[in-house]
This record gives structure tokens, C-alpha cells and sequence, in this order.
């Protein structure tokens, strides 16, 4: 049951941004805005010094153990090549440090936080996104997945996302509010508050959704009395 | 109802409810606490969609979605004791897992113990042919490591018990490596697990009948033949998980490529937490061992034999009862 990325209602316009919708089972939409290949390879690159630092300073050290000290180099390094991913994302909430630093994390797709098979799955499929050089296969799968997916997310299910931050607390200003010149019903309502919000964070998301708005039918209404009873005056 | 007198209404709880979570994503929250998280999650759940459906303004919208999703991560966590899981996947479901996907697993076992085979006594019996898949130095480097005059056979001859360590370590790092990359490989519509299946089986098969066919057969099969029971099965093994997804990508049947591949990717993962174990075990037979030169061929041939048979009933016969341990 995969969700499918644009089960969008009759209430809300069509997102028209890399939004990734999944509905819950307490019948809620969660809203996760899946991350592209720029922040994933500016996380992977973190890691991947993070993992040489400790590689090299684990030889500096180990080498003055004679062969007990390479065997352990060895076993170590092979848990750093395949375990260092797995044993992050799953114990640490998806993150990676590379990630934690972007503020990035892994879910399975239907937004749920991972598990040890799905991350096994991703880190080792890893191996194929990255040839035939310079993660070539995993930058072509996920420039043209929907929802940015190299082959090892595809194949695990799982998605990597922005973290959430806490949204602030909204500061009105102190002003006396004022009747609207005409009555809004509540699509237009929210078309305006999401471009307000939109014009806060992302100028060009904005210009976006005011297209949706005055493009599509079925957002601007045409009886506005219909709606009389929902539609409240708004203070601007 | 206006929009100020829900809130009013409803602070405190959702207070509470982010407290709860605080305490939850830190893992420091008591069993007393936790008991009504269930109930809050719903009730946040219900202010949520009331507040969307109401129209009100996307601040409060986003404070409650904001608050639902650390919720969901929260409430769906995977939270499984994975000692008593592995102990449980180790004691029957791994060998019901290669029981239930044995067309996968026979098939792989042909192309990889068949190559094998073929190669050997083809080599036997041409012994010229093993120039055509060896370099010269690599062969004469393999007649160096088996020469029956060496103290200690392997690798390296000259090896102490030092070696053993850092032996083990290059067997884990190269042979788990091996089966990691014959599994991933898969992906790329079977030809990858097909060429390291066939790679590795007509590598191993010439070597094996190289080295019979010069007389050095003694130290060379007593030296294999413990650890290649966990080892080689495990190969296949892992060649088997490659091949199911494979499988998924060529012939996906009713259902998407993506979501066939997603289907076939969970149960061939799993194959291949086995394949680590196995692996895991072979590398220390194979360091502790394989390399001893104080027991007899004729103890290592029994030995050797006894390891394929318990294999072979492990993976036939392990979590067939009733009440197997899950």
C-alpha cells in the first residue's frame, strides 16, 4: 500500500510543490517535504570525511598493535563501510550525522520512523546507486522520482525528508481589524492565507500558488452566497 | 466556534501532549506518564482535522500538525527487542525463509556449485585452462600459499597466531563484502548476481582443480573443507537474494516494478542477515581452524563433513516443528 504522493481531497487545491502527502489511520494528513539531491550529497559528503577522520585516527592508533591491532582495523573498518548508515538511522531517528547537520531525515514512505530491514535495504542498494561512478544511477533514479527516491529508497520504501522545525508563534500586530470589502468563502480564504504564508518563506513558491489559485476553477467560486454560512468576515 | 475559544480551550492539553513528546524523544519518559499518550495522540489527531475543516488560520493549523507529526513518529516507533528477534530468525526463520524461497536458492546453488564443479574438472583434466581465467602470478601465488612443505597453510604461510586475528578481519571485510555486493548487485536485472556467481564459482573451481591436478589436493581441501560448508553456501545464498530481486524487476506480475521490487527487497534482506551469520562463522573457522596444522587431514576431512551435513539439516530440517522457537 504505497501512498500515493498526490492524495489530495476536494477541500484542498493541488499542491503544486514537491509536498509529499500521507494519510494516518487517525484519518489526518502528515505533510513531508521530501529532501533533493543537493542537501542528500552534502550529507553523504559529511559522512563520508566524518568516516575517514575516524578511519584514519582508528589506523594512527591501532597500527602500534602489531596484527591484533589490523585485525581489528579490518573488522572495524568493515562495520564503518556498512554499518555506519544502518546503525545511525536506526538508533538515532534517521539521522545520520551528515543528515542531523543538513537537517535531514529517513522515514519509510508511509511516514513512519525506520526500521532495521528498511535501512539494511537502502545502505546496501547503495552499492548499485553508486556506479558506474559518482552515485550515477542513484542522482538519474532520483531526478526523476516524484518524490527524489535513489533505487535502494525505492526498493526499502523509505524517503528522506526536511526535518520540521517548530513553527513560531504568530505575532499579529496591533492594529484594529478591518471588515473585508467583500465576503470570502473558505477556499478563498485559504488560498489567500497560503499566499500570504507562502510570500513570508519562498517569494517564487508564492507566484506559484497564486496561479493555482486564479487558474483553477475550482477554487474561485461562482456564487458566493452559497457559502454564506461558513464564511465568516475575515480581520486582515 | 471562533477560532481564540478553541484555543483557549484546548492549551493546556496540547501543552501536556508536547511535554509528553519532549520526554518520549529524549527516551526518558516513565510507563505512568506514557499510559495516556495513546488517548492525547487521538485528541490532537480530532483538534487537527476540526481545526482544518473549520477554517482556521494556517498558524494554529501548522502548531497541530507540527505537534500529530512528532506524534506519529512517537506513537509508530519501532520499538522490538532485537536479541530475542535475531535469536528467534537465527533458531527457525532463517531456514524456513530459504525453504520458502528454494526456486531462488536452487537456482543459485546450480549456477554457482555448477560453474564450480564444471571449472574444476575442466582444469583437472586441461590443466593449461587454468591460464585462461588466472594470471600466471596469480596461480603461482596460489601453488605457494598450498605447497604441502609450508608449517602453516593459507594466506599467508608463514603465519603465527597474530595472523589468525588479522586474518579473521580480512575474511569478514572481503567475504561479507563479496556476498553484500552479489546481493546489491541484483538490482541491475540479475547480472550482476549472475556474474559474481559465475565469477566466483569458475575462480574457485580452477584454483580447486589446479591444485588436485599438481598434488597439492591435501593441504588444499583439508584447509577448505570446514569453512567452505558456511562459506560457500552463503555465497549462494546471497546469490539467491540478488536473483528474487531480480525476478522482481523482469517479471513483476500484477504489480508495479517499484512495488514489486519493494515486496521482494523485505524478504531478500532478511536472506541476507543470515548470509552475515554464516559469513561470520566462517571466518572464524576459517582463522581458528582452517589454518591449524595440528590436527591431521584425516580429522579435517571429518570435521569438514560433519560442518556440510549440519548445514545442509540446518537449512532442511531447523523450524519445521510446531512449536519452533519464534
Amino acid at each position: 500500500m504505497p501512498p500515493t504522493p498526490s492524495s489530495v481531497s476536494a477541500t484542498s487545491p493541488t499542491l503544486l510543490d514537491t509536498r509529499f502527502k500521507v494519510e494516518t489511520p487517525e484519518g489526518i494528513d502528515l505533510i513531508l517535504r521530501p529532501a533533493g539531491v543537493i542537501p542528500r550529497a552534502l550529507a553523504f559528503g559529511i559522512d563520508l570525511l566524518i568516516r575517514g577522520a575516524l578511519l584514519g585516527a582508528l589506523y594512527a592508533v591501532l597500527a602500534l598493535f602489531g596484527q591484533f591491532g589490523m585485525g581489528l582495523a579490518t573488522i572495524l573498518m568493515f562495520l564503518l563501510t556498512w554499518w555506519y548508515m544502518v546503525l545511525f538511522e536506526v538508533l538515532n531517528q534517521g539521522r545520520s550525522p551528515g543528515k542531523q547537520v543538513m537537517g535531514l531525515r529517513v522515514i519509510h514512505d508511509d511516514g513512519t520512523p525506520i526500521g532495521w530491514a528498511a535501512s539494511l535495504t537502502r545502505n546496501l542498494l547503495r552499492f548499485v546507486d553508486m556506479l558506474p561512478f559518482g552515485y550515477t544511477l542513484g542522482i538519474i533514479s532520483s531526478l526523476r522520482h516524484p518524490a527524489f527516491k535513489r533505487l535502494g529508497d525505492i526498493a526499502a520504501g523509505t524517503l528522506v525528508v526536511y526535518r520540521d522545525e517548530a513553527p513560531s508563534a504568530a505575532v499579529l500586530p496591533e492594529a484594529e481589524a478591518l471588515r473585508a470589502p467583500f465576503t470570502m468563502n473558505l477556499n478563498e480564504q485559504r488560498a489567500r492565507s497560503a499566499l500570504l504564508n507562502a510570500a513570508k518563506t519562498c517569494p517564487a513558491r508564492a507566484v506559484w500558488n497564486w496561479r493555482a489559485f486564479s487558474l483553477n476553477p475550482c477554487t474561485s467560486p461562482p456564487n458566493r452566497l452559497n457559502n454564506r454560512s461558513t464564511a465568516s468576515p475575515v480581520a486582515f | 466556534m471562533k477560532q481564540s475559544l478553541f484555543e483557549q480551550q484546548h492549551q493546556a492539553d496540547w501543552q501536556g501532549f508536547a511535554l509528553q513528546l519532549d520526554a518520549l524523544e529524549r527516551g526518558k519518559a516513565d510507563s505512568q506518564q506514557t499510559q495516556t499518550f495513546a488517548a492525547a495522540y487521538r485528541h490532537l489527531c480530532q483538534h487537527l482535522a476540526l481545526a482544518q475543516s473549520r477554517g482556521y488560520s494556517s498558524h494554529l493549523i501548522e502548531r497541530l500538525q507540527h505537534l500529530a507529526m512528532r506524534g506519529h513518529q512517537q506513537f509508530y516507533r519501532h520499538r522490538s527487542p532485537i536479541g530475542g528477534q535475531l535469536l528467534g530468525f537465527i533458531l527457525a526463520g532463517f531456514p524456513r525463509l530459504v525453504r520458502a524461497e528454494w526456486r531462488f536458492v536452487l537456482a543459485a546453488c546450480l549456477l554457482f556449485f555448477g560453474s564450480l564443479l564444471l571449472m574444476g574438472a575442466l582444469v583437472y583434466h586441461f590443466p593449461d585452462l587454468v591460464y585462461a581465467v588466472m594470471s600466471p602470478d596469480r596461480v603461482a601465488e596460489m601453488e605457494h600459499m598450498y605447497d604441502p612443505d609450508a608449517r602453516r597453510i593459507g594466506r599467508f604461510s608463514e603465519r603465527d597466531s597474530g595472523d589468525d586475528w588479522m586474518m579473521f578481519g580480512y575474511y569478514i571485510m572481503n567475504n561479507i563484502g563479496i556476498a553484500f555486493q552479489t546481493f546489491a548487485s541484483g538490482l541491475l536485472f540479475g547480472l550482476g548476481s549472475l556474474f559474481f556467481l559465475l565469477f566466483n564459482g569458475l575462480m574457485i573451481g580452477a584454483v580447486a582443480g589446479h591444485l588436485t591436478q599438481i598434488g597439492y589436493g591435501e593441504t588444499f581441501w583439508s584447509f577448505v573443507i570446514g569453512h567452505g560448508s558456511f562459506e560457500l553456501t552463503a555465497i549462494a545464498l546471497a546469490g539467491a537474494a540478488g536473483l528474487k530481486l531480480d525476478w522482481a524487476l523482469l517479471v513483476p506480475g500484477r504489480w508495479p516494478r517499484s512495488e514489486a521490487l519493494r515486496i521482494a527487497a523485505a524478504s531478500s534482506v532478511r536472506l541476507i542477515g543470515g548470509v552475515t551469520v554464516f559469513l561470520l562463522l566462517a571466518a572464524f573457522i576459517e582463522a581458528y581452524w582452517s589454518s591449524m596444522t595440528l590436527a591431521s587431514a584425516n580429522v579435517k576431512y571429518i570435521v569438514g563433513a560433519a560442518l556440510w551435513l549440519l548445514v545442509l539439516a540446518y537449512l532442511l530440517l531447523a523450524g519445521r516443528g510446531d512449536h519452533a522457537p519464534d
